[in-house]
């Protein structure tokens, strides 16, 4: 579904992903670990559409993709979350979701005016999808909560809804479990993979916590130093010698 | 009598100079307000409407440019378009800056358009200006043309109104209001936020056209001096801040009321002993400034402040509870 051949992107004398190449098979659940600065990060907002590519191909559907701007990508569907929530954070729970769904004609100014019978069709079954996706993730009770008001963990929820929202085939999971409960944590893991046999998105998810990986992902991709260390499933990632030298300067992964 | 006449004809120019104010405090809202644009050229877009309409009007003269004779509905039309034009070219460059950069940019377009007028003098007149310019309904009789053509601004005012509380409300006002607070979620969330900060530009900047043709007709005269950044681009800043940003309701109060008070601070000004009175020019500005201070310091947010309609839950509130 994803190629991605020999990516580069240098920030100034930094080379952060370096002739980095890997595929993302469609229906999978990949995960992407690494430690830190080995350019997970990167090579998602290149994915996303966030950053320009220095040089490589991204190749999604059969499409070349790399640089087209984030509207593009989304419009593909590629949708991303982030590792630190962002949310729209004075705007309630149910707006910041319904702001998501694409081809809503009300996003022309003039539509407003010359055609209100049609925005406002979309605009209900655009709530309609908002609020199930509220009750997917248990957050239904907060729909008329500020967001910036959510406390870490719902706004980790927040950032996933968001993906629901938008009509996505691939979703780039930064660190989902990212300072989160165990108990919330095992909640999201079980999400994504509903939302995989559900409604047939793919994933790629990075992310530090190894059970979270262990549990969810088939492939393993690990990157070190902006490149491929290597890749398969998480058995062999882990009595893998070279991992180990990446992660701990030698030592074990429980 | 006769001086309550005069009392009633200053009534109606107050509230026509007040309206014409509020047209540009809404352009300047939708920029500021629903987009989050720093823009302090108004005095530019303002300029362009006002000589576009002039010189489409007048009659054919050997000082300027002119001799079109079109009729006010063209000339409004063509001076919002050639003004969405020129907003498109200058947001091409500027609107990737940030704010602060922004600012900077189009102070510096404001002065690059007064220039050209002033010197540009086959079109313009240069400093002397565009004189004799029609104003709608200069054939009625006293007090009739002043009223008709009040009716006609405050009208504008109103539609324009009406279809900025539709915008602003729509889904298009909910994407802006996402843009403002947060732009990496907004372009996560597939907005393409060049283009929603594109279009906010220019319909600010077709609204200030607007506002500078209706004076040039209002005025019969145009010349670079009524483009000043004082009167034309500080002021409606003042407008919008005291009357409340992104809440349009707030921008129509913040014009006519700064605007009244501007205008009494004429008559004030005049009163005062004669050597004073040369320099009543910087006490009006300080007086507006005065008032500014006086009232952000109890209304930080402006007298109204922004309001959003959020959605209501189409089922029931907490219908599901969390285990």
């Amino acid at each position: 579904m994803l190629t991605i051949k020999n990516l580069n992107k240098n920030f100034g004398g930094l080379q952060a992903v370096r002739n980095c190449s890997f595929e993302i098979q469609e229906g999978s659940i990949t995960g992407l670990i690494g430690p830190n600065g080995a350019g997970k990060t990167t090579t998602f907002n290149m994915i996303a559409g966030e950053e320009r590519p220095t040089s490589g191909r991204i190749m999604f559907e059969g499409q070349e993709i790399s640089g087209l701007p984030t509207y593009e990508m989304f419009h593909r569907g590629i949708v991303r979350t982030f590792q630190i929530p962002h949310e729209f954070s004075k705007m309630t729970v149910l707006e910041n979701l319904m702001v998501v769904p694409p081809e809503q004609p009300g996003e022309s100014i003039i539509k407003n005016w010359i055609a209100r019978g049609a925005v406002m069709r979309r605009e209900k079954e655009i709530q309609e999808r908002a609020e199930e996706s509220l009750e997917f993730l248990s957050i239904s009770h907060l729909w008329n909560q500020e967001a910036g008001n959510l406390s870490g963990g719902q706004k980790k929820l927040l950032e996933l809804g968001r993906t629901m929202m938008a009509d996505a085939k691939l979703v780039l999971l930064d660190e989902p479990g990212a300072g989160v409960n165990p108990t919330l944590l095992m909640k999201i893991r079980d999400m994504i993979a509903r939302l995989r046999s559900d409604r047939g998105y793919t994933f790629c998810v990075i992310e530090h916590d190894m059970d979270m990986i262990a549990s969810l992902c088939d492939p393993v991709i690990v990157m070190a130093e902006g490149t491929v260390l290597t890749q398969g499933n998480m058995n062999d990632i882990r009595s893998n010698p070279e991992v180990l030298e990446a992660y701990l300067g030698g030592g074990e992964v429980q | 009598m006769e001086q309550f006449y005069g009392y009633f004809l200053y009534l109606i120019s107050l509230a026509t100079m007040g309206g014409i104010y509020a047209i540009l405090t809404l352009g300047l809202n939708i920029q500021w307000g629903f987009t989050g644009l720093f823009n302090v050229g108004i005095a530019g877009f303002f300029a362009i409407g006002a000589y576009v309409s002039a010189i489409l009007t007048t009659a054919p003269s050997i000082r300027h440019l002119g001799g079109y004779q079109m009729p006010y509905a063209v000339s409004f039309i063509a001076a919002m378009l050639v003004s969405a034009c020129i907003a498109w070219a200058v947001g091409k460059v500027c609107l990737r800056l940030r704010t602060d950069y922004l600012a900077i940019a189009t102070i510096g377009i404001a002065e690059i358009f007064r220039l050209i007028l002033k010197n540009e003098t086959w079109a313009t007149n240069g400093p002397r200006g565009v004189s004799m310019i029609p104003k709608p309904f200069e054939t009625l009789p006293e007090p009739w043309n002043q009223l008709c053509f009040l009716a006609l601004v405050i009208l504008t005012v109103f539609v324009i109104y009406l279809a900025l509380e539709v915008a602003h409300k729509s889904p298009w006002g909910r994407v802006m209001t996402a843009i403002r607070e947060n732009e990496i979620a907004a372009k996560a969330a597939g907005k393409n936020v060049e283009r929603f900060r594109m279009q906010g530009f220019i319909f600010g900047c077709m609204l200030m056209a607007l506002a500078g043709a209706y004076t040039a007709h209002y005025l019969k005269f145009i010349d670079p001096n009524a483009t000043e950044p004082l009167t034309t681009t500080f002021l409606v800043w003042v407008m919008l801040i005291v009357g409340g940003s992104a809440n349009n309701r707030g921008a129509v109060l913040g014009a006519f009321a700064m605007w009244t008070v501007w205008s009494a601070s004429e008559i004030l000004a005049s009163r005062l002993p004669d050597e004073l009175a040369i320099r009543t020019a910087y006490i009006r500005i300080f007086l507006i400034g005065f008032v500014l201070q006086i009232f952000l310091q109890k209304y930080p947010k402006g007298f109204l402040s922004e309001t959003r309609p959020h959605p209501r839950a189409a089922r029931t509130p907490g219908y599901s509870e969390p285990e």
